[in-house]
């Protein structure tokens, strides 16, 4: 049975008021991280990425389009995803759920304002031509957290991306081969971590019974103490205090996950 | 004649015998037993059949049931206990009386419930909670197992769970639908218990198990 | 069957591309599996019996199978946009008759068994491997299955035939070109799905019945050994 009882919502909460995880991790610590390379060979990219139990995989394609007309010299960078049925019990089939579109959103937005890539390295012909990037990410298992092992599926994908090579006479990508050019990306790495609030204490990444317990939530997209991008869901509301206490917890959390992750970067 | 259990497929024969039977998840054709469900097969007493491993909770009359009250009714409460139907509480199978305008006050929604399955009916399954043991569960965690395996968590007459509950001092309810509670006077304890079921669920298959599981609760003592 | 005949990736006419399978994949689904056939990749991931939602589609007689194909955008070199489309629609829809005759939906009136695929990675053949990996998943989570299925594609190459096709031969252009033959059987030999695309006269489709059935004899031993070693990738080729 899929679900977790509010006396088990009751006693998360009581051990997190002393600092305490059923897993025994503290309220800063993720789980264990693993990501893999190369989940299809058809991507210009590709990434699976393990947080404990859960899975999400992300892939880039790239293809040729026109860029807009305020930018010029920029290429185009569309994000997707799809909270697959696959992932867990509770989604339901049919059109993406609003799950799926914060995912998008909330990636898109730390991918974009951080700085990360380059749009200008996506530049083919000024004013004419440049490279549409996708980053489609979808979601094997729902163990929790599925934000943020999202957003390192896109970064991890982005990172090992190469660009296919443009051919000049049709004017579109030739997908048989690729460059040694990878994909135009700047040293910032902008991680996102959802801090969540359960009682009157906050801890990150969640397992599904510690989000199921989750009141609410601030997602943060940071790259080395610069906060790029922010969103809180839900409607309940936090003080001030609880902010400060948020973003402290924010911090602790993004050393420890970069020294997890780095390694495992291309 | 008892066979060694083997894991089989459906539509893989078990033995080929003129003697032996076609018993659960199982059929005869042509002197053969067919496994029709993936599963342990066991053969004794002349009698073929596959032990689940997997799949989802199946509902039985007897069965003891943990659950969640998701509705009040005039009559009583609707319990969902892990199966596609919601099972049925009624006001007559509480052992105490019940303000038919304030069900609330004795279960409400979002409540844990351990109760028994006293009747499986053309209306679905009615729940009792008339017993001494069952009723309400206070503070404590609940978790959920693969529901195959609560058998070898209780153990023969309930020896499996009584060596954790003893050891770890706790109290521990188990449903057969798969859900188990623990409390226990302190947090590491009630972690405990529950990695030591979680320990029996996985090595349920495996022989010596309630060697190997005394062996793990004395070197994991909290 | 003509046995001079050059593939493109040097495999003998009746050759199958080096198959993985794996069982229990997918910590939450009730069964899992992965199915790889050469450079195809498919997932699935079964969860059920449950209550069928929405209400106007259970069925008081029998339960329903409800098979979901999906293929990742990045599974082609030419991205799929994300999002309903009609090939996957179909594919669906065939891919859970392929299944349903080993199943005994009897047993859950008014219930869904929901089996989802994904492919992560395509070089021809997806559906076939949709189907494998779905039949391993059925039997992991434990559902009345009087057999397994398994699904392979079998074709012609101009003249010759040929077992399961990889890209490269879909886009065969010499002589006939390609005839492509989708199979899936039960282990008793019972044809649960076929489907054609290209020119075949009736003595070769019945040749191209005969390998699908002896291949498949492989595939179900992989399939079993899977279901056998849960956690462990099974190799072969």
């Amino acid at each position: 049975m899929d679900k977790t009882f509010d006396i088990t919502k009751e006693r998360i909460k009581k051990c997190l008021a002393e600092g305490k995880r059923f897993d025994g991790r503290k309220p800063e610590e993720f789980r264990e991280v693993a990501i893999e390379y190369d989940i299809s060979d058809k991507a210009e990219g590709s990434a699976r990425v393990k947080i404990g139990k859960t899975e999400v995989i992300a892939g880039v394609k790239m293809d040729v389009g026109e860029p807009y007309s305020d930018s010029p010299k920029e290429g185009n960078l569309i994000v997707s995803a799809e909270v697959l049925p696959l992932c867990s019990s509770r989604v339901e089939i049919g059109k993406p759920g609003f799950d799926s579109l914060e995912i998008a959103r909330v990636i898109d937005r730390g991918l974009r304002e951080s700085g990360f890539i380059d749009f200008s390295g996506l530049c083919i012909k000024e004013g004419e031509k440049v490279w549409n990037a996708y980053v489609d990410i979808y979601t094997i298992n729902d163990d929790g957290n599925l934000l943020d092992a999202s957003g390192l599926a896109a970064i991890a994908a982005l990172k090992s991306a190469r660009i296919p090579k443009y051919n000049e006479e049709t004017g579109k990508a030739d997908y048989e081969n690729l460059t040694d050019k990878k994909f135009p990306l700047t040293s910032i790495v902008p991680i996102t971590i959802s801090v969540h609030k359960l009682g009157n204490k906050f801890l990150v990444d969640p397992t599904r019974e510690e989000e199921d317990a989750s009141q609410t939530k601030v997602i943060i997209g940071s790259s080395d103490g610069i906060i790029s991008s922010m969103q809180k869901g839900n409607e309940e509301s936090i003080e001030i205090e609880e902010m400060n206490q948020m973003l402290d917890l924010l911090e602790k959390s993004w050393e420890s996950l970069h020294k997890k992750v780095n390694k495992q970067f291309k | 004649m008892t066979e060694e259990r083997q894991l089989v497929v459906p539509g893989e024969v078990i033995i080929k015998s003129d003697d032996v039977l076609p018993g659960e998840n199982t059929r005869k054709e042509n002197g053969e037993i067919i496994a029709l469900r993936y599963g342990l097969s066991e053969v004794s007493d002349n009698i073929a059949k596959v032990i689940p491993v997997s799949g989802v909770y199946q509902a039985r009359r007897g069965n003891v049931v943990i659950g969640e009250i998701v509705g009040l009714t005039s009559a009583g409460w609707l319990v969902d206990v892990g199966v596609a139907e919601n099972a049925f509480l009624s006001i007559m199978e509480v052992p105490r009386y019940v303000d038919k305008n304030a069900l609330q006050e004795v279960f409400d929604i979002g409540d844990a419930i351990i109760a028994k399955i006293w009747n499986m009916g053309g209306r679905g399954i009615d729940l009792s909670v008339k017993l001494r043991g069952f009723g309400k569960l206070y503070e404590g965690m609940i978790f959920g197992v693969n529901p195959n395996k609560i058998p070898r968590i209780i153990g023969k007459e309930g020896s499996m769970i009584n060596l954790i509950k003893d050891a770890t001092g706790c109290n521990i309810s188990v449903g057969q639908n798969g859900l188990i509670w623990i409390k226990g006077d302190t947090l590491d304890k009630e972690l405990f218990a529950k990695k030591a079921i979680l320990y029996v669920e996985e090595n349920a298959t495996k022989e010596g198990l309630t060697d190997n599981v005394t062996k793990w609760l004395s070197e994991n003592k909290q | 069957m003509s046995t001079n005949f050059k593939r493109p990736d040097g495999r003998k006419v009746n050759e199958l591309r080096p198959i993985r399978a794996k069982v229990g994949i997918i910590p939450n689904a009730d069964g899992s599996a992965m199915f790889a056939t050469g450079n195809t990749i498919a997932i699935a991931a079964v969860y059920g019996p449950k209550k069928m939602h929405p209400q106007h589609l259970q069925n008081s007689e029998k339960g329903t199978l409800r098979f979901t194909y999906n293929m990742n955008s990045f599974s082609v070199s030419d991205r799929i946009k994300p999002g309903q489309n009609r090939r996957a629609i179909e594919i669906s829809k065939i891919s859970g008759w392929a299944l349903e005759p080993v199943v005994d939906l009897k047993k859950f009136p008014n219930e869904v068994i929901d089996v989802y695929v994904n492919i992560i990675q395509a070089d021809a053949g997806t559906r076939c491997a949709g189907i494998n990996a779905a039949s391993m998943a059925l039997a992991h989570a434990g559902i009345p299955m009087s057999d397994l299925v398994v699904s392979i594609s079998v074709g012609k190459l101009d003249k010759t035939i040929v077992v399961d096709l990889d890209k490269a031969e879909e886009d065969f252009e010499e002589g006939e070109g390609p005839t492509d033959i989708p199979v899936s059987l039960t282990s008793k030999g019972k044809i649960t799905h076929i489907q054609l695309d290209g020119k075949i006269n009736s003595e070769q489709l019945k040749e191209a019945i005969k390998a699908a059935k002896e291949a498949g004899k492989e595939i179900y031993e992989i399939q079993k050994k899977a279901l056998k070693n849960v956690g462990e990738e099974i190799k072969y080729g």
